[in-house]
Parts: structure tokens; C-alpha cells; sequence
């Protein structure tokens, strides 16, 4: 059963990628990555990552893609659709990324035996997720939890100043 | 069918990141090129998470939502550039932009 669900959302998942950087729309494309961040989602809820999984369907799928769309809308992309999608360095970039798609498996096969990649067994469920997650993010993380908030607060600063007009 | 193991998520975790690598080498609209890089943060997060169920700790789902909280920031401030951009060039394609190219 594990099985069967894995490989329905690795499906969606590869599926979805492939067609966002393959579709001609700009739209069509935004639409593909949702499937695929979706498809991200439930490998998350399958390895019992429930808290993540509600944030990547709230913030990737329900914030990030919206504001993609939102551009799509403000930027005229029909132009863009009728033009040519892939630049020149396509093949060469294609044999690069096969040759350290290679080199990956060949470390992956490698190591394997390293690091033991048996069925991992059940966690012992001593406390649900969200609790677990914010104990440690809130006692041990507390200092880079508050360097990613200013991190947010200079981001969206610095998105204002490059969107806005005239400052 | 055997049973999923960690290494089932590698693999598809590597395989994502390589297909978000071809989108952002090969495509020209911009507006792609940030949504390959979020298939990139994505297939990091795959494997922190596939780590994190592995080790029994939930160190991988900290930094795993670091990396989304990243990738807010990236796509608040990459579309924001692109706006300004299209205002200033009317151009979403990326080798259209050679400003700095000599």
C-alpha cells in the first residue's frame, strides 16, 4: 500500500516537473508545478512530516503559486509564448546535467552501503509532529528562526522597492 | 513492488533536482526559470525529509522549513525583479537581457 502511494506521487511529482519546464504557457506551467508540489506534499504526509505538509499546501501551493500568477497576469507573457522556449546552450546543457545525473547514482550506488538505506523503522510516537517540530525550532533553532524573519522583513522591503515606481 | 525504502527518495529527490537544473539552464522566459528553482528547493527538501524520517530526528523538518522560508524570499524578490524588469526592457527572456554582456 506504502508502495502503491509512493509511486503515485513520484509520478506526479517527475510528471509535473517535466511538463513545467516543457509547456510553452507561462500558465500552463505554473499549473504543472502545483501538481507537482503537491505530489511533493504527500511524500512529506508519508514520511509522517505532517506539519510540512500542511505548510508546503498552504505556503508553496496556496502563497508562492499565487504570486506566480499574479506576475503572469501583470507581465505579458503572449509574446513570450509565441517566441522560441529553449536557448542555444540546450544540449550541451542537457549532457552536463546527464553526466552529474551519473555521477550521483554512481555515489548513491556507492555509499548505499554506508549509510544503510534499509526500511527505515517506525518512529516511536511519543508526541505528535507539530509538537516536536516547534519544541526543538523554538528552543535549540531559536537564533536562525529569528535571522529567517529578518530575512522575510528584507525581503519583502527589497520586493516593494524593486516592484514600485518611483520611490 | 519491494518496500520504499530512504533510498527511493534519494533517487527521486536527485531526479527532481536534475530536471529543475535542465529548466533553469534551458528555458528563456524568466517567469519558468524561478519555477525551476522551486522544483530545485523542492527536491532538497524531499531529501531532508527522507533524512529526517531516517534518523528519527526532526532536524531535517527545521531546515527543511528554512529552505521554504528561502524560497519565499527568493520568489517575493525574483518576481519583484522581473516586474521592474519587464517595466524598464518589455522583455521576459532571459538571453533578451544583456545589459552587463560586452
Amino acid at each position: 500500500m506504502d508502495a502503491i502511494f509512493f509511486y503515485i506521487f513520484a509520478a506526479m511529482v517527475l510528471g509535473g516537473g517535466l511538463l513545467t519546464i516543457t509547456r510553452r504557457s507561462a500558465i500552463h506551467c505554473a499549473i504543472w508545478l502545483i501538481v507537482s508540489l503537491m505530489g511533493v506534499a504527500g511524500l512529506f504526509l508519508m514520511q509522517q512530516a505532517e506539519f510540512l505538509f500542511a505548510v508546503q499546501i498552504v505556503l508553496y501551493i496556496g502563497g508562492i503559486m499565487v504570486l506566480f500568477l499574479f506576475v503572469i497576469m501583470l507581465v505579458n507573457l503572449d509574446q513570450a509564448a509565441k517566441e522560441r522556449q529553449f536557448n542555444g546552450q540546450k544540449w550541451i546543457a542537457l549532457a552536463c546535467v546527464l553526466v552529474v545525473g551519473a555521477e550521483i547514482s554512481y555515489f548513491m550506488k556507492k555509499g548505499a552501503g554506508a549509510f544503510q538505506l534499509a526500511v527505515p523503522a517506525a518512529a516511536p510516537a511519543t508526541e505528535g509532529n507539530t509538537e516536536a517540530v516547534a519544541t526543538v525550532l523554538f528552543s535549540q533553532y531559536l537564533l536562525p528562526f529569528e535571522i529567517a524573519s529578518i530575512l522575510l522583513l528584507v525581503a519583502v522591503v527589497g520586493s516593494v522597492v524593486m516592484a514600485k515606481k518611483r520611490i | 513492488m519491494g518496500p520504499i525504502t530512504t533510498a527511493h527518495y534519494l533517487a527521486l529527490s536527485a531526479a527532481l533536482l536534475l530536471i529543475g537544473t535542465v529548466g533553469v539552464l534551458t528555458r528563456r522566459n524568466i517567469v519558468v526559470i524561478l519555477m525551476s528553482i522551486e522544483l530545485i528547493l523542492n527536491a532538497v527538501n524531499i531529501n531532508l525529509i527522507a533524512f529526517s524520517a531516517h534518523l528519527h530526528q526532526v532536524n531535517g523538518q527545521i531546515f527543511a522549513i528554512f529552505v521554504i522560508t528561502d524560497a519565499v524570499a527568493e520568489a517575493a524578490v525574483g518576481l519583484g525583479i522581473l516586474i521592474a524588469l519587464f517595466r524598464n526592457k518589455e522583455t521576459v527572456l532571459a538571453d533578451e537581457v544583456n545589459l552587463l554582456k560586452w
